[in-house]
Formats: C-alpha cells, structure tokens, sequence
C-alpha cells in the first residue's frame, strides 16, 4: 500500500513560489475536524478554489495561542480520536493528488512527545513544507531547527505587534514565509486591526527578502484587500474553522465559495 | 539560547506575543533580587503584613502517637490569607508596582493563590482578574466570593477539564491580550523562565527560617523534610536552603487521587513522561502523542498535570524524592492532625501529613522531620464533609 502512495506522490511546490507576482491567499483548518476524510476533501476543495498554500492544525489539548473557535476544533477532532500518525496518512493521500504547499501549525508538546526525527523524518516523507509552532519561539529554537532543515522543512517564524526590538533578530533567519501576527491576544475574527503593519513590515523588509503573510483577525474580503496592499499574503484561520463548524460534513461547498470570494479580493 | 535550565528541564517555550513581557519581567527581576531597598520592603510586607516569620511547632502529640521521629510543622498555614501563596504574591506584586504595571492577572486551583493575588492587588492598588476552572469554583466556593471581596474579578474557565491547567492556559491567553499593563503572577514554580526561578526565590523564605528555627530548637539539621507537591511552590521552598545539606532527605509528596494505577491521578512524577507545555521542559501526565491528560485529585491546588522544572531536574539527580499519596490517605490525615494537634491543615498539605505518618513510625525517636503545613484547610471543610458523604452546603 505504502508503495503505491510513493510511486504517485506528487512533488510539492515551493513556499516562495506561491508569492511570486501574486499576493497569496493561505487557507487554515484543524486535521480531523469533523473527520480526516473530510479534511482531505476541505483541503482539495480550497486548493482548487485558489488557496495557495494550505495550513493543517494538528491538535492538541491545549492550545494556548488560540481562541475559543479554534480551541473549539481542537477538541472536537482530538474527541474523534484525530492522531498524529492518523494525520500524516491523511497527508500522504493530499500529495498524491496536489503539489500545493502544506505546512503544519501545531505546539512543541505533540512533535516533542512523538520525537523530533521522527517527526520531521514523517513530514518529509508525506510531503510537507513546513511547520509554525507558536509555543517555540526563537529563543528555543535549537529543539528542532537542525533536525527541521535536515528534512527540508521550514521553521516558520512568528512576528508578533510586540515584538517591537526583537524584529530584524526573527526576520533576518526566517525561512520560507513569515507569519506576521496582526494583533495582540489569541486567533479569531477581529472587526478592526489597529496594529501599525506597515511600519513592522518595512522592519522585516530592511533586514530579509522573505515573504511576509499576516493572519490573525482575518474574515472578510475588505480586510483581505486592505491586508494585500502591504504584505504578501494573507492567512485565514478562524473564519474558515467556524464554517467548518457550522456545516460539518457539508461545508466543502461554501469553504470553494469562501476561498474563491476571498482569493479574487487580493487581485 | 535557551534561559533558564535545570538540568535538561526548564527554558522559555513562550509565544512570541509573550517574549518581550517575559524578558521584561526577567531584566526587573534580575536588578530587584540585588536590590538591598526592594529586599527590605518585601521584608516589611512579609512581617507587617503577612504575618512572618511563620511558626516551627512541635506536634508533641503527633510524635508521641506514631511513635517515631520527632515532628516539626512549618506553620505556612499561619501566615495572612492561610496558605505560603502570599509569599510568592508579595513578591511579584511588589515587582510588578516597581516595573509600573497597573494590573495583575493569575490562575488558581484550590483559590489560595487566586486569594493571595486578589489581597495583594487590594493592598497595592492594582486592578485584579482572577482565572479559575469551573470545576474548582465549584468545590471552592468560598474562596471565589472571597477574591470578589476583595476587590477581584473572578473568571469561571470552561474550556478543557475546567481546573487548573486550564486557568492557566486562559490566563496566558489573557496576558496575549493586554501586556502593556498588565503582569502575570504565576502561582507556582513552573512556566516560562524567570518564573520557576523566581517563585522559587520568593519561597525560599520558607526553609531559610525553618533550617535556622531548628538549629536553634535542635542544634541540628532534620533528617527530612516533607512538603506537597503540584507544581511545587510551597515544596521548593520548603527544600531549597536544605539542597546543599546532602544528609536531609527531601521529600515531595503528589497527589496520586483514586491511585496511580487508575485513570484518575495527579502523580506526575510516577506516571508522567518528559514533554514541553506551559512554557516550560519538565515532567506531565500525557499520552503517547503528547495530549495533556486530564488528571483528578480531591485537592483542587495539586490537581495539575505537570511539576515544576526545578522538582524534575531534583528527581532526576535523585537529590529530592517524590511519593504519590491517594485521596483516602490524604483524608485520613486532614482528619488525623486535626483531632490530634488542633490543626486543620489544607488538603493539599495534608498529602504531606500523610506520609509523615508512614515514615516517622520507621525512624528513631533521635531522628527529626519538618512536614510543611502549606496552608489552613478551613476552605476544605465542605468538600471533605462531602467526601465522607455529609451533605454540608456553605
């Protein structure tokens, strides 16, 4: 069986390659939420309706970086009974029909426990590009980063409003995109962002070529519009997960119209 | 680089939003603790205030009826609030007044630290919000209306096993929220560096006056000395002047619930594995794809998944050891000191009576041993009243 998911894997793109001439819609959703079936067909719905890169939650017990939607999804897929093996078969059955870039978001505490080569090793062998870590933060980075780049997986560096002197020392190493955190406190759909982005931004751009996608707060094509103007991308997470929860097994048609709506609001 | 180590435990896995307040609390803490005028004002607090030096007492009766090692009581429980939180509270709260904040933020278990925190805000003038799962405000209901009299307001958490664990993951979350003016006093010697350290500092009050109180009643060191342990807080302070007396054993006691071997335990260090949650490397209760499991104790204040970075690191060096002790034990000695000595102790202090009353029977009437009363079980009164199936309401 194993053989015949090798010999059709497809190759993944590159994460650069989603920024080039375009401002890149990156879609999030937690894996196993309500099934991993129906993560597999979310995740192909979305990519074929013009996400560019696809974000997979792998959950866990207590994800102090989110709110109370995606903390929701969390426990819904870890009450299924969602694993992290469970996920990367799932994953393994999206490479054989997509080249999209996938990146994992999950804490230190699932990759540490399932052990940091194996992990990795298991990320490289499925297909994916990278991985976000909100609970890791450069300080203690040193707990996977060489294991990470030995399997060609990106550390995605988080830049948050607070970051303030810390700026040029997290954008000068950062790989593959940076996820510059658009407000204060947890994910969830925010009417308004206050945060000065483009001053943190023209930051980022001084010291790194690296491309720079905000999420956090992100709902509506408007704000999506308005995010492009600076960055290269913009992340959606929560509004996406509460679709999922309000339609459960049927949301796969209004996550296409979802996504489309929003892809065509960055051209 | 990685701050903050004890051993391979410890460091500072934090979310960014988070790092520059941590470092913020670090570089305040770092010039305070060399502070001759911040030491002398944190003193005053903790005699004026708080009641301290707390007692070493005696238990004559204690010792006399099990017959074996003589049995000292550190009197935590004497001090202002009723428990050895407020050591820990004044300290933050003096340091948080000194980096300017206007607002503190903390979780509670069993409501002692939640208490602590809400009396110190009272005192210092700081807006106080108090996290505290749904569960415990349930089995602690006087203690919530006590940090409402005091000024606080209290959260109820409902998300995840609603206790303490999850107060704490709200609290983080709430901290992500407002920063600017806002500081965390963490409760126990766990979480991001400096916090383990700190709170460690800050409790070491507790074996510097004991280890001084009985040279000088004894003209000698115990020969061990017993303290409860969840995240570790009172336990550490209770050990930390002695861990360089390599003859005094160290012995922290957790909360094993219905028994290690069911589902329902606290007992990180028997059943636990080595993970990274809560800012911090040290021992949990999880699964083998590293989900924080839900634990159960009777005592609300140990009833965490994980312990403190410093505790994991003295168990690896097997300096400190760590016995798990059951619900029913843990009962039988609330009870045991309460008619023997005329002190109710805390249920999380009682998991130390406990095993006192296992040890000193096998030790000579010569040998000595300090059990840390962390706090006043009066709190604890309805619960246990229920637990012996009277049905008492507060």
């Amino acid at each position: 069986m194993s053989n015949i998911i090798e010999a059709t894997k497809i190759k993944a793109n590159k994460i650069s390659e989603i920024f080039s001439n375009q401002k890149a819609f990156i879609a999030f959703l937690t894996a196993g939420d309500p099934s991993l079936d129906k993560t597999e067909e979310f995740i192909l719905a979305m990519d074929a309706a013009g996400a560019d890169l696809i974000e997979i939650g792998i959950p866990f017990s207590d994800p102090i970086a989110e709110g109370p939607v995606i903390e929701a999804a969390n426990e819904r897929a870890l009450r299924v009974g969602t694993t992290t093996d469970a996920i990367f078969d799932m994953v393994a059955r999206v490479r054989t029909q997509t080249a999209i870039p996938l990146v994992f978001l999950t804490y230190m505490n699932p990759v540490f426990v399932y052990g940091v080569e194996r992990f990795f090793a298991a990320c490289q062998k499925n297909g994916i590009n990278g991985i976000i870590i909100p609970d890791l933060p450069f300080e203690e980075k040193g707990e996977i980063l060489s294991v990470a780049k030995a399997h060609e997986v990106d550390v995605i560096t988080l830049i948050a409003p607070t970051s303030q002197d810390r700026i040029q020392m997290l954008a000068k190493e950062a790989t593959g995109f940076i996820y510059l955190v658009s407000s204060l406190g947890v994910t969830g759909v925010r009417s308004e962002i206050k945060t000065d982005l483009a001053a943190i931004v023209s930051d980022i751009r001084a010291v790194t070529q690296t491309p720079v996608a905000v999420g956090f707060g992100i709902a509506t094509p408007e704000q999506a519009t308005q995010i492009a103007k600076l960055a290269d991308g913009v992340i959606v997470g929560s509004a996406i997960v509460r679709l999922i929860a309000a339609h459960g097994s049927a949301a796969t048609p209004i996550l296409t119209d979802y996504v489309r709506e929003m892809k065509a609001a960055l051209v | 680089m990685s701050k903050g180590k004890y051993g391979i435990h410890g460091g500072q896995y934090t979310p960014e939003t988070l790092m520059n307040a941590i470092i913020e609390v670090e570089k305040a803490y770092e010039h305070y603790k060399n502070d001759l005028a911040f030491q002398a004002e944190l003193t005053e607090l903790l005699n004026e205030y708080a009641g301290r030096p707390s007692r070493l007492y005696y238990a004559k009766k204690m010792t006399a009826d099990l017959g074996g090692a003589k049995i000292y009581l550190k009197r935590e429980d004497l001090n202002h609030t009723g428990s050895h939180k407020i050591n820990n509270v004044l300290g933050q709260a003096l340091l948080a007044k000194k980096m300017g904040k206007t607002r503190l933020i903390a979780e509670t278990g069993a409501g002692q630290h939640g208490v602590a925190t809400a009396t110190a805000a009272a005192l210092m003038g700081f807006e106080c919000e108090i996290f505290m799962g749904k569960e415990d405000t349930d089995r602690q209901a006087l203690n919530v209306f006590r940090m409402r009299l005091l000024g606080a307001t209290v959260h109820v958490v409902t998300s995840g096993t609603m206790t303490l664990k999850d107060a704490v993951n709200e609290t983080f979350r709430e901290w992500t929220t407002r920063v600017d003016d806002t500081h965390y006093v963490l409760g126990s010697v766990m979480g991001p560096h400096p916090f383990p350290e700190m709170v460690r500092d800050f409790q070491s009050v507790i074996s510097k006056e004991a280890r001084a109180q009985i040279l000088e009643k004894e003209g000698r060191l115990p020969n061990a000395v017993i303290a409860c342990v969840g995240g570790g807080s009172n336990a550490i302070g209770a050990f930390y002047n002695f861990i360089p007396d390599a003859d005094v054993r160290l012995i922290g006691c957790e909360a094993a619930g219905r028994g290690v071997d069911t589902e329902e335990h606290a007992a990180t260090i028997a059943r636990g594995s080595l993970g990274i949650f809560h800012g911090m490397k040290s021992y949990f209760c999880q699964d083998e794809y590293g989900q924080i499991a839900p634990v159960y104790s009777i005592s609300a204040g140990l009833d965490y998944p994980g312990i403190g970075p410093e505790h994991a690191h003295l168990h690896d060096t097997k300096r400190a050891e760590y016995v798990p002790i059951t619900d029913d034990e843990a009962v039988a000695a609330f009870e045991y000191l309460s008619r023997t000595e005329g002190i109710i102790p805390a249920i999380e202090s009682a998991h130390a009576i406990a095993y006192a009353m296992v040890l000193a029977p096998t030790m000579g009437k010569d040998e000595i041993i300090i059990v840390n009363v962390s706090g006043r079980g009066d709190k604890d009164v309805a619960a246990i009243a229920r637990y012996k199936g009277e049905n008492i309401y507060e």
